[in-house]
């Protein structure tokens, strides 16, 4: 009668899955959920741009060159639409033009980072399970990607293949692979010793079932960490080469090229046209990069209490 | 040591000549070299005759042996903008990049060094969760973006610097610097800024770690209990002992500050050769591109190389942990 009722009692207390501890403990930090809540808004901003953002940027049929480099708050000429943010050269609607840049650059970056994630976490897995030759070949190619700087690797990959959306993610993804590979690695390489691998090995199961389900999973914690980060630097990177005039092409403008537009304005005293999409590229690295710092914390094992 | 230091040398050989492949296949076999060195109006036959002067109907390792061949003569072919040897021009803007990347990396020493120290020593004060908070910012902010703001502030508002180029210049040895005029410097101030910021912020946490971890050793105890006033303590145990480490990732970091002036010498037009390969590839000047590339490779390999043997007559367990 006891035990019965004991362990009623068990299954009606929540059972404490990784993922409910994950949960509670990420959101300990109000720092980390700021971060979140200030990236879903971005992130939602970004899906819905064609429909709540005031003008459509890419209409030239909307667009009335009368309207240019007018101040924040001012209105359209016809009166219809007021420019929160102020007007680019061509009279776009500066708060509707970044709407639509985020887009371009959240795609890009995140794109790119989840790219590079398969690719490197692969590879990583790969030189950690196969050891012996196939690690030291991967790890070495590892060693001297990450002793050239990122920027640099970007350039040389632009000045090879040329500009484009497409382009500017191998850039990115050839640059970050290596540091997915080299966490996966790290972690994968304690992992192999564990008695869970030796069993399914025994099961004779194969290899590719082995490294994807048994292995990849128990490596996930630091990749999800590294991902997030990179996931900024993707962002960021792609920013800086559309600035440079090396990244996405001029018909799909992102934050970077925003940016890189309104700078020959900004020595005239007109410094929206800049100012602006840097503020909102500012914001989402700075938000994604609060929510990364703090899984890092949270899953860190060696930070555990 | 020979046997270590013949072994780093074979491999920095064997970087070069690999990283020579990457960019000469880069550069010469995916885009097509017919197209961008031949005028398109050339009719066929006076096409034929150009690709065959320029090698181009050889087999493409033939070519590469060429290009090698060339190269370790110092000729890396010719600018199609400016009509000029390639690696003389790059050559005539690197002192302005050198410029740059060592007033940076001053800068950032003298500006990370005091505020890692007060960050350390007392790691739990208002003002050390301000630097910190500050450091987070300079390793996430995009380089571009922080430069803007320089401008904007600094000298659109305040109209206190100038904004771009690099001012008045002396002579010196052949080249021309900046640092000298006082017009030069007011130039300066801001790119080095710039291009200090992501330095900065590795220079505080490296002296901050450092520091924290140096005042538990049993020396400092030590010279406490002795009765040194703090000032010795921290200035002379604490402070040339965390000075090994930050002067080594520091060094380690000038081959990618040199990099990295590609963004702020593009922002703050600076003639130096950051700006130089961002014009050649958007006019596709493609001697300029491999000239630049090959060098920026030498110089890292270089750099990497120097740090290595350092590290190797410091510590020499470096060198015996192959055998």
């Amino acid at each position: 009668m006891s035990i019965a009722l004991e362990t009623a009692a068990a299954t009606r207390e929540r059972v404490e899955t990784p993922f409910r501890r994950f949960v509670s403990e990420f959101c300990e930090s109000k720092l980390a959920l700021f971060g979140l809540a200030v990236f879903t808004f971005i992130a939602l901003l970004a899906i819905l741009a064609p429909w709540i953002a005031p003008q459509n940027p890419y209409d030239l049929a909307v667009l009335d060159i009368m309207d240019g480099r007018l101040e924040p708050g001012s209105k359209s000429g016809d009166g219809t639409i007021t420019f929160w943010l102020g007007t680019d050269d061509q009279g776009r609607d500066m708060l509707s033009g970044i709407m639509y840049g985020l887009r371009i650059s959240l795609m890009v970056g995140a794109g790119s980072a989840l790219l590079a994630c398969i690719v490197g976490a692969s590879l990583g897995l790969l030189a950690a399970y196969a050891g012996g030759k196939t690690d030291s070949a991967i790890m070495r190619v590892v060693d001297l990607q990450l002793s050239f700087p990122a920027i640099l690797v970007a350039l040389m990959i632009l000045a090879f293949l040329g500009k484009s959306i497409a382009n500017v993610v191998i850039a990115i993804v050839v640059v970050e692979w290596a540091y997915y590979a080299r966490t996966v690695r790290g972690t994968a390489l304690v992992e192999r010793r564990r008695e869970y691998i030796e069993a399914a090995q025994c099961l004779a199961l194969p290899t590719r079932r082995i490294l994807f389900r048994h292995l990849l999973p128990n490596c996930l914690p630091p990749l999800i960490v590294i991902g997030t980060m990179q996931v900024a630097r993707a962002i960021a990177l792609e920013a800086t080469l559309s600035f440079l005039g090396l990244g996405v092409p001029i018909t799909e403008p992102s934050l970077g090229l925003l940016i890189a537009n309104g700078y020959e304005y900004m020595l005239s005293g007109k410094y929206w046209i800049s100012f602006y999409p840097g503020i909102a590229l500012l914001v989402t690295i700075v938000a994604i990069n609060l929510v990364g710092d703090h899984l890092r914390d949270v899953l860190n094992p060696r930070l555990k209490k | 040591m020979s046997v270590y230091l013949l072994r780093r040398l074979i491999q920095a050989v064997g970087v070069v000549f690999a990283m020579s492949l990457i960019v000469f296949i880069g550069v010469f076999a995916i885009g097509d070299p017919v197209e961008i060195l031949i005028s398109p109006d050339a009719d066929q036959i006076e096409r034929e005759r150009a690709i065959r002067a320029l090698g181009l109907d050889l087999p493409l390792w033939q070519q590469y042996l060429v290009f090698l061949g060339k190269a370790l003569q110092g000729d890396l072919g010719r600018s199609f903008v400016f009509n000029e040897p390639a690696l003389q021009l790059i050559l005539q803007r690197m002192p302005a990049t050198l410029e740059l990347a060592f007033a940076a990396t001053i800068g950032a020493i003298i500006i990370g060094l005091p505020l890692g120290l007060y960050a350390g020593l007392r790691p739990d004060s208002a003002g050390s969760k301000v630097i910190m908070a500050g450091s987070i910012l300079g390793f996430s902010l995009p380089t571009f973006w922080v430069g803007l703001m320089l401008i904007m502030v600094f000298a659109v508002q305040l109209g206190w610097l100038p904004s771009t180029g690099r001012g008045e210049t002396v002579e010196v040895l052949g080249m021309r610097w900046s640092f000298l005029t006082w017009n030069g410097i007011t130039h300066l101030i801001m790119p080095a800024l710039n291009l200090a910021l992501f330095k900065i912020s590795l220079v505080i946490r490296l002296t901050r770690a450092g520091v924290r971890e140096t005042m538990l050793m049993d020396y400092v105890k030590f010279a406490r209990a002795k009765g040194l006033s703090p000032f010795r303590v921290t200035f002379v145990h604490v402070f040339k002992n965390i000075l090994i480490p930050v002067v080594t990732v520091t060094g380690l970091e000038f081959g990618s500050t040199i990099a990295f002036s590609v963004v702020t010498e593009s922002i703050f037009a600076w003639p130096g050769m950051g700006k130089l390969i961002i014009d050649s590839i958007n006019v596709l000047d493609r001697p300029v591109i491999v000239a630049y590339l090959m060098i920026i490779v030498l110089m890292f390999i270089t750099i990497n190389l120097i740090v290595d043997l350092t590290y190797s007559l410091l510590d020499p367990r470096v060198r015996l942990e192959g055998k």
